[in-house]
C-alpha cells in the first residue's frame, strides 16, 4: 500500500518546501507580542503593507521577552514590542540599530462584574493595594511580557512587594494575553490586560473593565531592527522598508484605522528620531 | 455570523485560509510519517533481527522515546535550527521545513518501537525457512518487513495520528505564521488564547474529522490489498 501512499506524501512535502524557497525571497520575520496579534492588528496592517511594496511579514507572536531573546539569537529581523526598559536593554547590548516608537494603547483592570474586592473606579494603586489587602484572585501572565513588566512595575508603585506578598490568590500563569483572560474568566478573578486584547477578547465571561484611565496604565510600543552586525543574516533593507513604513504617516494612519465596534485599538505616536 | 457556526461557515464557504491550514498540516505530518517510516522501519527491523549486548537497553529506550514530550523535541530542534545554533546557517527555523524536521524525530520511535517487536515475532516463524535457504541479514530485514507490512500500518497510523495531533514541536519550530506555518493545532491554541472557543472547537473537529478520514482510507487500502494478495 505504502508506495502510492508514500509517493503523494513525498510530492506534497516537495510543495511545501519549493513554497518555501519561493516565499523566502521578500519577506522577514518580526518578533511581537501576543497582544499586537490577539487584538487583530497584524492581521488587518499587514495585508495593506504587503499590497504597497510586495513584502511579506512572518509575525512570530511571543512574549516581550522571549521576543526579544528570539531576536538576541538572530532568528528574527525586527521586534516590535511594549517594555521600554527591556527595549532599552536590547538596545545598550547591541542586538537593536534604533528604537522607534510607533503606537500606544493602554493596559485596563479587568475584573468580576460583582467586583468582589470592591475597586471598580479607583485608581489603579488603590485597586492593587486593596486587591492583595483582601486576597481577591489575580491572574498574573508570568511570562517576563511586556504587560507582565507593566504589571509588576505597578505593584511596585502602589507599594506591594509582590514576591513577598504572594499566596494562593495571586496565579502566575506563564501564558500569553489571551489565556490569561481565560484564566480570569473561568475563576473571576481579577487581571491587567491591554486594552486592545480586551476589547477583541471573546469569552468574556462575567468579566469587565474595572479600573481605566490611569495616567500609569499607558502603553507604549516600540520597534527596533536587529543589527545586522551581531547577525549578518538580518535582512537589514527588508526590515528597515517595514519600520519606514510603520512609523510613516501612512502607515500610521493605517494604525488609527484599525477599529473593533467602532472604537479604536491602537494610537500611533511616531516621531521619526528614534532612540 | 454567530460564532457557533463560524467554524462550519468557513467549510460551506470554501475559506481559502482555512484550506491553506489544512493542506500544510496535512503535508507536514505526511511527509514526517514517509521519513520517520524511511528511518525507523529499519531501525526497528534491525533491532528486532539482531543480537549484541546492551540490546535490552536500546530495546527499553526505543520504547520510552516513543513517548518524547512533543515540547521537548521542539525545544531541542529550535536550539539546533536556530540562527545561533550549529544548523543556523541553513536559515530554516520558522519554516515548514523545521516543523517536518520536529514531526519526524518525535514519530520515528513510535514507528520503528512496534516494527521492533512485529519483526522479532514473525522472526521466530520464519527463523527456520529463511536460515535454511541462507538469506543474508539485508533479505531477512526485507523479508520479514514485507511479509508484516499489514501489521505495520497501524504503526504508521499511530505516527500520523501523534504528529497530525501534537501542538508543542510545531509551535515552537514553525512559530504559528499566519499564512505560512500555521498548523490546525496551532491554529486552535491562537483561537482559543483569542477566546473564540466555538471557532477553536469548530477547527478542532475539522482535524478529527479529517484523521478519521485517513485512517478510514488506510483502513479501506489494506482490506482491498489483503485481499488481492488472497
Amino acid at each position: 500500500m505504502s508506495f502510492r501512499f508514500a509517493s503523494l506524501a513525498l510530492a506534497f512535502s516537495i510543495t511545501a518546501l519549493v513554497s518555501v524557497a519561493s516565499a523566502e525571497e521578500r519577506s522577514i520575520v518580526v518578533a511581537s507580542t501576543t497582544s499586537t496579534q490577539d487584538s487583530g492588528l497584524f492581521g488587518y496592517l499587514l495585508p495593506i503593507f504587503k499590497a504597497k511594496t510586495g513584502i511579506e511579514v512572518k509575525v512570530i507572536a511571543q512574549g516581550t521577552g522571549q521576543a526579544l531573546d528570539t531576536a538576541r539569537r538572530g532568528d528574527a529581523d525586527v521586534v516590535f514590542v511594549h517594555a521600554k526598559a527591556q527595549e532599552e536593554k536590547f538596545l545598550a547590548e547591541g542586538f537593536g540599530v534604533k528604537r522607534f516608537d510607533v503606537m500606544y494603547n493602554d493596559f485596563v483592570l479587568i475584573g468580576p462584574k460583582s467586583d468582589p474586592a470592591g475597586v471598580k473606579g479607583k485608581d489603579i494603586e488603590t485597586a492593587l493595594k486593596t486587591i492583595q489587602a483582601k486576597g481577591a484572585p489575580f491572574v498574573s501572565r508570568g511570562d517576563r511580557s511586556g504587560t507582565h513588566s507593566a504589571e509588576l512595575a505597578l505593584w511596585r508603585q502602589a507599594g506591594v512587594d509582590i514576591g513577598a506578598s504572594k499566596g494562593p490568590w495571586y496565579r502566575e500563569i506563564g501564558q500569553g494575553m489571551g489565556a490569561a483572560l481565560n484564566t480570569a474568566a473561568a475563576m473571576n478573578g481579577y487581571v491587567l490586560s491591554d486594552r486592545g486584547t480586551w476589547l477583541s477578547f471573546r469569552n468574556r465571561g462575567d468579566l469587565d473593565i474595572v479600573v481605566q484611565g490611569d495616567k500609569r496604565l499607558f502603553n507604549q510600543y516600540g520597534v527596533m531592527l536587529v543589527n545586522p552586525a551581531k547577525h549578518p543574516t538580518v535582512k537589514q533593507q527588508l526590515g528597515q522598508a517595514f519600520i519606514d513604513w510603520i512609523i510613516s504617516p501612512e502607515g500610521q494612519a493605517s494604525i488609527a484605522g484599525y477599529k473593533i465596534d467602532g472604537q479604536q485599538l491602537f494610537f500611533p505616536d511616531a516621531e521619526k528620531k528614534g532612540s | 455570523m454567530s460564532d457557533e457556526f463560524s467554524a462550519l461557515q468557513l467549510i460551506l464557504d470554501g475559506d481559502a485560509a482555512l484550506f491553506a491550514i489544512v493542506k500544510l498540516s496535512l503535508a507536514v505530518s505526511l511527509s514526517a510519517v514517509v521519513l520517520a517510516a524511511v528511518i525507523g522501519m529499519p531501525l526497528g527491523a534491525l533491532l528486532g533481527l539482531s543480537r549484541f549486548r546492551g540490546r535490552s537497553l536500546l530495546v527499553v529506550l526505543l520504547n520510552s522515546l516513543m513517548g518524547l514530550p512533543p515540547v521537548v523535541v521542539g525545544l531541542a530542534v529550535y536550539l539546533l535550527l536556530s540562527r545561533s545554533g550549529p544548523l543556523g546557517t541553513f536559515g530554516i527555523l520558522f519554516t515548514p521545513t523545521a516543523m517536518v524536521i520536529a514531526q519526524t524525530i518525535l514519530i520515528v520511535p513510535i514507528i520503528a518501537a512496534p516494527t521492533r517487536q512485529t519483526v522479532e515475532d514473525l522472526w521466530v516463524e520464519y527463523r527456520d525457512e529463511l536460515t535454511a535457504m541462507d538469506v543474508g541479514p539485508a533479505g531477512r530485514m526485507a523479508t520479514l518487513l514485507w511479509d508484516a507490512r499489514f501489521s505495520l500500518v497501524t504503526a504508521l497510523l499511530a505516527g500520523f495520528g501523534r504528529a497530525a495531533a501534537e501542538v508543542g514541536a510545531v509551535m515552537i519550530v514553525g512559530g504559528n505564521i499566519d499564512g505560512f506555518t500555521r498548523t490546525m493545532t496551532t491554529a486552535v491554541a491562537l483561537e482559543t488564547s483569542k477566546g473564540n472557543l466555538p471557532l477553536a472547537l469548530g477547527l478542532g473537529l475539522i482535524l478529527v474529522t479529517i484523521v478519521i478520514a485517513i485512517n478510514a482510507a488506510a483502513w479501506g487500502t489494506r482490506i482491498w490489498s489483503e485481499r488481492q494478495v488472497g
